[in-house]
């Protein structure tokens, strides 16, 4: 589904993303775990069409989306979850989710778009008791859930979710988690970026482990979580964090 | 003061108030698209007059004043996509720089087409000793017409961006424009939307406005520098506040001239203003809170 070789991209002369190679296959959970500043936000933002590639080529659905802009990728299928939500917050819960379907709508029409809806409101029971609030006045995991909500009203073939458990209390991170594993097993497909190297290698089908820019690892979620490596840098850290 | 000169100082306020809200709020919709205020906001208030009055020398009126404001429309997009649809990510100075630009070239255009000669539209109804009573109040019947104009906009406005789907989709720019590039939103149709809108309703106003205090090449600098201090006075970006502020530096301004040289009618309001703005620094009606939930 989608496949990126040796990706280099960043911020004017500052190289962030190095040589990056990756797929993820149709119907799995792919996650990326790395510490802060490794560029997992950067790599999204460039799959996504935010930040420029300088160079390697990413190939989505058997196209080359290498610098296409970020209404192209979204048409084509590919979301984004961006780290710290991002909600509309001066706008109600549920303008958040009809701004989300705005492909949909496009593709299907208007329908299209209150079916998504009310399917997101099945999802997330608790966006559908707050739909006139504003989305600003939302906790954090509502925030998180909204952010969802909105990036799969498109009905997306690939999400990508950046950072989802930052800042939620454990319950909301198991119910957070809980929902993606849903997602995987109702046919879609996700690449989880996350610090939280645990829980998201506890649900993933395949992980990368990103450190400085540069892929280090990769495998099978359940080698990575027993790779003596991983504990000692991402799951032994949490246990003290 | 008699009730009667009481009344007509208030309704001249009243005039020129809503006036300056719609050039308050063709600030607001460009800075909330895109983060900039627009200098040649005034410009587009003046292109509107001028272009109605030399259409009108060959059309009637209404499609006259239609015609101006369709081409200040159009004017309005050709400057968001000529200077600056195309630069990537720039610095919110060098928008603004831009736009000082902009509306110097627009002012000498002006001046190269029109020459000095002060200029207006014919009264839309009667015309200038024409009255109507309101009890013992004499008003032009111009003044309703611009009165009811700016209603009829803000409503008009306040109604597309909250309903329509365009209208929902410029609000998400502005609220979260990194969000509505994720939606797949084209943030910059809405920006050049934005310089339409705004565009439109400055044409509109320049037009109502054009038979009371006439149109000249370069009358839309002072009608920016107080759009400018009522939409700041407002809140920037927030469209309401904009309308009250307007109206009261209008009627600020009015009652003035019964205190002061009508010379110094300009200096009084804005040292007002100032003093407002040094106590209330996020506008009379925003709050530190509000401006960080920016909204048309
Ligand atoms: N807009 C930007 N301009 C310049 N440098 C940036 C920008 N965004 C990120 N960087 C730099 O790129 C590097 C990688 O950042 P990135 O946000 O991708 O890391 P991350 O892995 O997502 O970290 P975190 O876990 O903290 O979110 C950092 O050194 C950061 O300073
Ligand atoms: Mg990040």
């Amino acid at each position: 589904m989608l496949k990126i070789r040796n990706l280099d991209a960043g911020y004017g002369k500052l190289r962030v993303l190095k040589n990056i190679s990756l797929h993820v296959k149709a119907g799995e959970i792919v996650t990326m775990i790395g510490a802060n500043g490794a560029g997992k936000t950067t790599l999204l933002h460039t799959i996504i069409g935010l930040v420029r590639a300088s160079a390697g080529a990413i190939e989505f659905q058997q196209k080359e989306h290498t610098g296409s802009c970020a209404q192209k990728i979204v048409a084509a299928g590919c979301t984004l979850v961006p780290e710290g939500r991002q909600v509309f917050a001066s706008m109600t819960v549920e303008e958040n989710l009809i701004l989300g379907g705005y492909m949909l709508q496009r593709r299907e029409g208007k329908d299209a778009v209150l079916r998504e809806l009310q399917y997101q409101y099945d999802l997330f029971p608790v966006l559908r008791e707050r739909r006139e609030q504003y989305a600003g006045t939302l906790s954090g995991g509502e925030q998180q859930m909204l952010a969802m909500g909105r990036s799969l009203m498109s009905r997306p073939r690939l999400v990508m979710m950046d950072e989802p458990s930052t800042g939620l209390a454990p319950l909301i991170v198991r119910e957070i988690f809980k929902i993606i594993t849903r997602l995987r097993d109702e046919g879609n497909t996700v690449l989880l970026v996350e610090q939280n190297a645990t829980a998201a290698l506890g649900i993933a089908d395949r992980g990368y482990v990103l450190e400085v820019g540069k892929v280090i690892l990769q495998g099978p979620a359940a080698d990575l979580l027993a790779n003596s490596d991983v504990q000692r840098a991402y799951l032994g850290r949490e246990k003290i964090g | 003061m008699t009730p009667d000169l009481f009344f007509q100082y208030l309704f001249a306020g009243v005039t020129y108030g809503a006036i300056y809200a719609i050039v308050a709020i063709g600030f607001n919709i460009i800075y909330n698209t895109t983060g900039i205020i627009n200098f040649a906001q005034g410009e587009f208030v003046m292109l509107g007059g001028m272009i109605a009055i030399s259409l009108h020398q060959v059309m009637p009126l209404p499609l006259a004043i239609t015609l101006a404001v369709a081409l200040t429309m159009v004017i309005g997009a050709a400057i968001e996509i000529i200077f600056i649809r195309w630069l990537q990510s720039p610095s919110v100075l060098r928008l603004i720089i831009i736009t000082i630009g902009v509306s110097i070239l627009l002012r000498e255009a002006a001046l190269h087409i029109w020459g000095e000669s002060i200029r207006s539209l014919p009264y839309f109804y009667g015309n200038e000793i024409s009255s109507i009573s309101l009890g013992s109040v004499h008003l032009s019947p111009q003044v309703l017409w611009v009165i009811a104009a700016c209603g009829i906009m803000v409503a008009g406005l306040s109604l597309f961006f909250k309903y329509t789907p365009t209208g929902r989709e410029m609000r998400a720019c502005s609220a979260n424009r990194t969000a509505a590039i994720l939606c797949g939103i084209s943030t910059r149709n809405m920006v050049t939307l934005s310089f339409m809108l705004s565009a439109g309703i400055g044409a509109v106003a320049g037009c109502v406005m054009s038979p009371i205090t006439y149109t000249q090449y370069d009358s839309g600098t002072g009608l920016a520098i107080k759009g400018f201090t009522v939409a700041i006075l407002g809140g920037l970006g927030n469209s309401m506040a904009a309308v009250a502020a307007g109206i009261l530096l209008g009627i600020i301004e009015a009652f003035s001239v019964s205190v002061v040289p009508l010379a110094f009618q300009d200096a009084i309001a804005i040292t007002i203003l100032l003093a407002i703005l040094f106590v209330k620094p996020h506008g009379l009606f925003g709050s530190s809170v509000a401006a960080r939930l920016k909204d048309f």
